[in-house]
């Protein structure tokens, strides 16, 4: 009564069966919800610099910080998730998206205690972006240094 | 491999079930649903406890049984430590099992209980059994609130709970037989396509089940699998024809392609998963066709991804399990 499994034939069933995922789509539309979302912050950090004279450095760090913001906010309302799924990847690659990993998994730990639940949680998503952003900083700004001399 | 019993009866059931089930399929067939995630408490892990408590309380209800007269409970879930089962049960105040195996928990109870049974000092089983979306999801995969886009070959756990009552002593419905599955690892890595991680596990127990007791797929009224989804539907169909040649037909069906509605609920994509889902379809709409004869013969699969996502992260592929469970009418 033994039957020797054929895992190839049962992959190529799986593989024909299982639906793919449009890809393009997918793509184009983190495109265009990501490109808005840029189009936003350029929006904010001219409206700062024109009607607020604020110099552009001040302008961008008061826009990331506005953005930050709306996103936590939307998370805590429990919005923000829907967009996220919706939108792809639209939401979670600009700074939008790391704010929102952040209050997720703080929102997701909160029961757990100040120190062990939201302390040690707070970065279960967002670590990963730390660490390598930093790494990859400083290998850019070697390379910075080295080619263009600094 | 099959075992037979002799007089193991399924008495009655209780099932309850969260907000996305209640707009679903079966909507007015739950005891008891409720509104949100939290069902009144504090978290989602509190929340499913008292889905447990609710269905024992309602089953107690419906059978007249008090609690001191069960013998023994045995109760699983899809947590870690079996949590929410086994907190939930220090409240019970009765002997109690926790059992895992993942979705293919329902049918690992009744395999559990029908054989302590057949001991005679035991003379009542009652098995909770449940799955909460939220809890599911923040335990696999990602935080509740950061809804990360999922594709379309993905399910979606089921919220809810069952409580059910096996006896020795005779009723309606009789548990003729249950086959024990074997654990199998068919290379499939992909945690969002549990369909394809079970579908080769449901198809080898069915086989098995029906060389045992030597039947075909048309000595039953109803096939039932667990929680495949409609693409894991349809590579079990293919899979059993091609590997087995045992032809699925129209008394074939998929309790995770049919309890949601999913021309409304988009959400849930390839259909429910979770041990919950195949209860909510079993013990609702399939048990009250047996109670009216409309179905006779009934075989149902649950079907378990025995997924860790630790073993995910190490690069292994990701095994599974099914159990059969024999049901007729008498």
């Amino acid at each position: 009564m033994v039957i020797n499994l054929n895992k190839d034939n049962y992959k190529k069933i799986v593989s024909k069966i299982t639906p793919k995922e449009n890809k393009v789509k997918n793509a184009l539309i983190s495109f265009f919800i990501g490109g808005l979302i840029g189009m936003l912050g350029q929006i904010i950090v001219t409206i700062l610099e024109n009607n607020y004279s604020i110099n552009h450095n001040d302008a961008t760090t008061i826009m990331i910080i506005i953005l930050i913001f709306i996103s936590c906010f939307l998370t805590g309302l429990g919005f923000f998730d829907n967009f996220v799924s919706k939108a792809k990847a639209g939401l979670i690659i600009p700074i939008t998206g790391f704010a929102h990993a952040m209050a997720s998994a703080m929102l997701e730990y909160k029961n757990e205690g100040l120190v062990t639940g939201i302390g040690m949680n707070a970065f279960k998503l967002a670590g990963s972006v730390i660490l390598y952003g930093t790494i990859s900083a400083y290998f850019f700004g070697v390379i910075k240094y080295f080619v263009f001399g600094g | 491999m099959t075992i037979n019993f002799d007089d193991i009866y399924l008495k009655e059931a209780s099932t309850v079930a969260g907000k996305e089930e209640a707009r679903g399929n079966y909507k007015n067939l739950y005891d008891k649903t409720y509104l949100d995630y939290y069902m009144g408490e504090k978290t989602f892990e509190q929340a499913e406890m008292l889905m447990i408590k609710d269905s024992v309380k309602i089953l107690k209800r419906k059978s007249g049984i008090s609690l001191n007269k069960v013998d023994l409970i045995i109760g699983s879930d899809l947590l870690n430590q079996n949590t929410v089962s086994s907190y939930s049960a220090v409240g019970f105040k009765r002997p109690y099992i926790g059992v895992y195996n993942a979705c293919a928990s329902f049918c690992e109870e009744f395999i559990i209980a029908g054989n302590l049974l057949i001991n005679k000092d035991i003379k009542n089983v009652l098995c909770t059994i449940s799955s909460h979306n939220l809890t599911a999801e923040r335990q696999y995969r990602n935080p509740v609130e950061y809804g990360a886009p999922k594709p379309n070959r993905s399910t979606f756990t089921v919220t809810g709970a069952a409580a059910f009552l096996l006896t020795n002593q005779k009723s309606k419905i009789k548990v003729d037989s249950v086959s024990i599955g074997t654990p199998l690892d068919l290379n499939i890595t992909d945690v969002y396509d549990m369909g394809a991680v079970m579908a080769g596990a449901a198809a080898k127990t069915i086989y098995e089940h029906l060389n045992d007791t030597n039947t075909n797929p048309d000595d039953y009224d109803l096939i039932l699998t667990g929680d495949l989804g409609v693409y894991g539907k349809k590579i079990l169909k293919e899979y059993m024809k091609d590997e087995y040649d045992i032809e699925l037909s129209d008394n074939y069906e998929d309790a995770g392609s049919i309890i949601y509605n999913r021309q409304k609920q988009k959400k849930v994509m390839a259909g429910g998963s979770g041990p919950a889902c195949l209860p909510l379809v079993f013990l609702t709409d399939v048990m009250d066709k047996m109670l009216n004869k409309q179905l006779k013969r009934v075989l149902i699969i649950a079907t378990g991804a025995l997924m860790s996502p630790t073993m995910n992260n190490q690069k292994l592929s990701i095994p599974s399990i099914a159990h059969a469970v024999e049901l007729r009418r008498v």
